[in-house]
């Protein structure tokens, strides 16, 4: 039974998209059960709570009414509800509208939502119901909500009627169907799939060397251009274990050989993925969506080395100047070179006239940026094993203005191609579709990027 | 005067927009399909902009019938939209809606059960029901999910309707139909139905049933598997096999990409939890702790939904992310919201083995920027010294060490956190002169107050005691009540220690207090205090440095009954406020007294709805001036509510503490039993700190309620458990 005591709906009445200064654009209203001038205090409400406090968090209730908002670009959207709303729905659905919309718009911002108010209604009414959300898939939406209406405007200014309007779509089978991500009838000539295996590192360290927190936060992206409905299986090497994920808790086999086992920590599988499949033999099997996406993303809480370390020495001589000593070392295998390396390097905010010297960095830059108040030091490629300095003097103001400055990190930035710092590797992506039969080609990439990767400054 | 000028300028702008309407009003019925078309995009634009075209409809009516899909859309959005003003010119729209709903292309036949269900007038309401009979059989999944939508709309415009028409049957039905989304649409429409109007018994989840939604899981799509899942956490069972198979087939959605499907799946982990035997609830709970730990992957609004949920969770299974502190420690660039959250699961999570690690990242932030930040951070390395004893001489150092900046917001919050810490380790005598040397930073009630409960505990432990209190004594009319409360007691505390001393600055205060001050509790205080002393010295002397029951904990704990249920919230808005979903968003909801009552939840939820409503009426007949109107509806409201709220508040205090009483068992009736022996009223300083504590979570419900300090979980609200603890 369901609990009958609990009189809630879950779900939220009307979306908003309002501009920087809470004034709104253009909305929807799903359900008519909120007063929709309750918008009209939306930016008092902000402002009052940013008055009260620094802190405002993405939702709060005044008179019966929940605020559920997101900020992106110059624009708020706001979803109102009453009673107990699933706020992590709302908040993620937001997120997901914000996706569809700047996947039709190029860039989702004030001028760009004024510009096609007739399409965002439409998907509006397509992406959610009377408040409970329907489909958040672009690629399946744009198969028909199309913009031909802004081409028709265009047309219609010079009075000459297309061919083929009055033709009108029908709902893709997609949109309904179990699988609800990929319309039937796809067709390629060459058929492809390409894998990118994308692996960010975060890591925090401090001043003397010693890491903090260091995480691997994977992702497989795929490109499918494949025909028909394709089953696809894709295997990983043996030295990955899903064993924190899995279902038994027991104790995992032996890794093969002496690598050290890669343990996931975490996987998440695009909706594509066969998660009951996955849960009782591990296999990860699926129907990819036509085109771009997200395959798994995984996490490891290995205790990574940093792959790039910067000790830095910052000396500051209150009142007269600054002198910062930073000696770079790539703690990677000589074999792999990191591509577009930056180093941010925090200084004070008034700091100014700087020195800079370089040692034994032939293809590296430095520059001091005073609206990022820092100095960034670029280097296009850095070989495994290579050390550089850079010596940088700035000159302070006689006269302290304020004492408190943000503590801020230095951020380095690069990454890795050919290279997965876990070690996990694609086996094999097998492809059938066993009514065209065809030949196809995967293709597999390995990259290391910096994710948040901040290393701590003594100052 | 003002309202004429205001009027008048309205008025010009209206004349300019006239030009605007009548030049519409000529595209709109344009011998050109084009010319039309754009009319209506243009009319759909002032829509946009706010500016009231409801003069249009008849003009607009006339574009109605077209094949051309996206002319149909902007016109049945006009429709949605002014429907309400025009209710007699909507039966004309009426044959075309049925029309369509039969029209080959199911884009259409989808569109027009949508469109129809959301024009809230009367008059449609009677021709809905064909249309949406038939549609409910359609033979594509895409009208049909349409339709099940449909019958929750119509069941909200004319119950009774839905009812003698069967359509919640037919509803029921749905659950059977061979397309997930369907299925998913049906279980949205009928949770809805369900919740509206529980005597209609729309959502039984039987056997049958829970297999076929437990089968559509998999094929739904992301949307779909939240509603299926917000089934399963509300579905109720004694079986152990049942809950067993549930949370067999629910944990494979903790891999899934969306974050919501993941909080939900764990959602119903839980609730099923407790049916399951120890082992196997053992290995789930360890299951939990990769996917919770992944939500913190996701943007930062999110992220902050998670952390609340996570606090409950930890509450509840308190191991399952020791290993995991780490993810906690916050980023340089995290909104606040989310660099709060993090420290306080990372107190949550301090344990002898991490303790160290936690204490020198939490040095890192107090020398942040951020006043906010810092003074949490410094709040957070008391919890963590009161928490984990291993810890506290690392966190002493720490925090006198803080002193030497010399920034006040940090000694103020310093000599607080110094205050609890003394309590559970007097060892730390030693941190006392330095505390005191700043004093003169120190100007804030709690932290004065703190400076003042130290100096009298610790009198006889310093030696230029006197010349430190005198000043207070000095200013005692003009500090807080809380400040002048404290020292009361401290005087008194010196004056048992050190009677030479202490006797000259006692009779200075008890005077001041009991002559000058308009406070009833401090001359009440004042006066007890006096006869006490004047009768009895022994017994003063025992009431005064009576033992006080140690700190075991400084961390926000929510009681036990409100934490099961805001767990079967989770992902909700009361799981993130950390209040019952009863009161968490109904403010105007006075008499709480039994959660059966739900007519009283749907009647205030109803006034909403009344405000929604009303705003419609008052746009359709005044359009001029419905904004001042409204307003001043508002405040009325408000007004009233405020009493309530009172009520309510009170209600929820006197919960807690009957709840607190029977959790810790440490709180108000051991203390009161410590004066067992006593006659006299029990007056030492632990008591009536209970009762400042009271007096002051009191204010507080009240002050909140009425502003939105409430709906920001900030201090406020965690503010009454803070203060029932903290004794």
């Amino acid at each position: 039974m369901l609990n009958a005591q609990r009189v809630h709906f879950l779900v939220m009445s009307a979306v908003f998209f309002l501009d920087k200064k809470g004034k709104p654009l253009l909305s929807r209203n799903y359900r008519g059960d909120v007063p929709m001038s309750a918008v009209e205090t939306f930016p008092v409400l902000l402002m009052e709570a940013e008055d009260e406090t620094s802190v405002v968090p993405p939702c709060f209730t005044k008179d019966g009414i929940n605020y559920i908002y997101l900020s992106h670009n110059d624009l708020y959207i706001l979803a109102l509800s009453r009673n107990n709303t699933n706020v992590m729905e709302t908040l993620l659905f937001l997120h997901r509208l914000v996706e569809v919309l700047t996947g039709y718009l190029k860039e989702l911002a004030e001028e760009s939502i004024r510009d096609n108010f007739v399409v965002v209604y439409e998907l509006l009414d397509e992406v959610m119901d009377y408040g409970f959300p329907q489909t958040t898939e672009t690629r399946i939406l744009k198969e028909y909500i199309t913009q031909k209406n802004r081409i028709f405007q265009l047309i219609s200014a010079t009075g000459i009627k297309p061919p083929g309007i009055g033709a009108s779509p029908k709902p893709p089978v997609a949109v309904t169907n179990a699988v609800s991500w990929r319309s039937e009838g796809i067709k390629y000539s060459k058929n492809e799939a390409f894998l990118d295996v994308i692996e960010s590192v975060n890591m925090l360290c401090s001043p003397s060397g010693q890491v903090l927190k260091s995480e691997i936060l994977g992702r497989v992206a795929m490109k499918s251009y494949l025909s028909g409905m394709p089953e696809l299986r894709l295997g990983l090497n043996d030295r990955v274990i899903f064993d924190h994920v899995s279902n038994t808790g027991a104790a995992s086999p032996a890794p093969l050989g002496n690598k050290k086992p890669i343990e996931m920590e975490d996987v998440k599988f695009h909706q594509c993925v066969r998660l009951s499949r996955f849960e009782s033999d591990r296999t990860i099997s699926f129907i990819p969506p036509d085109g771009e996406f997200e395959l798994m993303s995984y996490r490891l809480n290995t205790n990574v080395k940093p792959l790039i370390w910067v000790d830095c020495k910052i000396n500051k001589h209150e009142n007269s100047r600054i002198e910062i000593v930073a000696r770079l070392r790539a703690q990677f295998k000589p074999r792999s070179t990191a591509n577009d390396v930056q180093i941010i390097i925090p200084v004070p905010e008034d700091a100014d006239s700087p020195k800079i010297k370089l040692a034994g960095a032939v293809f590296s830059k430095a520059k001091w940026k005073p609206e990022l108040s820092a100095i960034v030091w670029k280097m296009k490629h850095l070989g495994g094993g290579k050390e550089l300095v850079l010596q940088a003097e700035l000159g302070l103001p006689a006269v302290s203005g304020d004492e408190n400055q943000a503590k801020r990190p230095i951020q380095v930035k690069f990454s890795i191609p050919y290279f997965t710092t876990s070690g996990i590797q694609v086996r094999y992506l097998k492809i059938v579709e066993s009514k065209l039969l065809y030949q196809s080609w995967p293709w597999v990439r390995y990259i290391t990027q910096s994710g948040d990767y901040a290393i701590r400054v003594n100052t | 005067m003002q309202a004429t000028i205001e009027k008048k300028i309205r008025n010009l702008f209206k004349r300019n927009f006239k030009g605007e309407t009548s030049e519409l009003r000529t595209g709109l019925v344009s011998q050109y399909a084009f010319e039309r078309k754009d009319a209506i995009e243009r009319t759909i634009h002032a829509m946009t902009l706010g500016k009231d075209v409801s003069m249009l409809f008849p003009d607009i009516l006339k574009n109605l019938a077209t094949h051309d899909l996206d002319q149909k859309k902007l016109v049945y959005l006009y429709l949605m939209n002014y429907a309400k003003t025009h209710p007699e010119l909507v039966i004309l729209a009426v044959n075309t809606f049925v029309q369509d709903s039969e029209d080959p292309n199911p884009l259409i036949r989808a569109l027009a059960i949508r469109t129809m269900g959301c024009i809230r007038v009367d008059k449609m309401i009677d021709f809905l029901p064909g249309p949406l009979e038939k549609t409910l059989s359609d033979e594509s999944p895409y009208v049909r999910k349409t339709a099940a939508i449909a019958v929750a709309k119509l069941f909200d415009l004319d119950q009774q309707l839905a009812i003698d028409l069967h359509f919640v049957e037919k509803l029921q039905t749905l659950l059977d139909d061979s397309n997930p989304m369907v299925i998913a649409n049906a279980v949205n429409a009928l949770e809805e139905i369900q919740r509206r109007a529980p005597e209609t018994n729309a959502f039984k989840v039987t056997k049958t049933v829970l297999d076929k939604l437990l089968a559509a899981l998999n094929e739904c799509t992301e949307w779909g598997r939240i509603s299926i899942l917000t089934a399963f956490s509300e579905y109720e069972t004694t079986d152990a096999s049942e809950a067993e198979h549930i949370c067999e087939r629910v944990v494979p959605q903790f891999q899934h990409a969306n974050p919501s499907v993941v909080l939900m799946a764990i959602r119903v982990v839980i609730t099923h939890l407790q049916t399951l035997p120890l082992e196997q609830r053992e290995t789930l709970q360890r299951k939990m702790s990769s996917p919770l730990v992944t939500l913190l992957a996701t943007p930062p609004e999110l992220q902050y939904v998670a952390l609340r949920n996570i606090r409950l969770i930890l509450q509840k299974f308190p191991g399952i992310l020791n290993r995991e502190i780490k993810v906690f420690y916050t980023k340089y660039n995290d909104p606040l919201y989310l660099k709060l959250e993090k420290i306080e699961i990372m107190v949550n999570l301090v344990s002898k083995e991490n303790a160290k690690q936690v204490v020198t990242e939490l040095k890192e932030y107090c020398v942040e920027v951020d006043v906010v930040f810092v003074r949490h951070a410094i709040k957070a390395l008391g919890q963590v010294a009161i928490q984990v004893p291993e810890s506290s001489e690392l966190v002493v150092d720490t925090l006198l060490d803080l002193l030497d900046h010399h920034v006040a917001y940090v000694a103020q919050e310093v000599v607080v956190v110094m205050r609890n810490i003394l309590r559970k380790y007097p060892v730390f005598e030693d941190a006392i002169p330095r505390l005191c040397d700043a004093i003169d930073e120190i100007d804030e009630p709690e932290s004065r107050a703190a400076l003042v409960w130290i100096l009298g505990e610790y009198a006889d432990r310093i030696p230029p005691v006197k010349s430190l209190i005198s000043p207070f004594v000095k200013s005692f009319l003009e500090e807080s009540t809380n400040v002048q409360l404290q020292l009361l007691t401290a005087c008194v505390k010196l004056y048992t220690k050190k009677p030479d001393e202490g006797k000259e600055l006692l009779h200075e205060i008890l005077q001041q207090a009991t002559q000058k001050s308009d406070n009833a509790d401090i001359r009440d205080r004042a006066y007890i205090y006096w006869r006490l002393l004047s009768s009895d010295a022994e017994l003063s002397k025992s009431v005064a440095l009576a033992h006080r029951p140690t700190i075991a904990s400084t961390i926000d704990r929510i009681p036990q009954p409100l934490l099961d249920e805001l767990l079967r919230n989770l992902s909700t808005l009361s799981s993130v406020y950390y209040k019952s979903p009863e009161n968490s968003t109904n403010k105007s909801n006075a008499n709480k007294s039994g959660n059966a009552n739900k007519s009283n939840t749907l009647g205030d939820a109803d006034d909403v709805q009344r405000r929604a409503h009303e705003e419609q009426r008052k746009m359709a007949h005044e359009d001029e001036i419905f904004r001042d109107d409204n307003l001043l509806d508002f405040d009325s409201g408000n007004a009233g509510d405020g009493a309530d709220d009172l009520a309510q508040s009170s209600n929820i205090l006197s919960e807690i503490f009957v709840t607190n009483d029977k959790q810790s068992g440490t709180t108000s009736q051991d203390i009161l039993s410590l004066f067992t022996p006593v006659t006299m009223p029990p007056v030492e300083s632990t008591t009536n700190n209970l009762n400042t504590n009271t007096d002051s979570s009191f204010n507080l419900n009240m002050n909140s309620n009425t502003n939105l300090k409430e709906d920001t979980p900030t201090s406020a609200e965690k503010q009454p458990f803070d203060d029932l603890l903290d004794f």
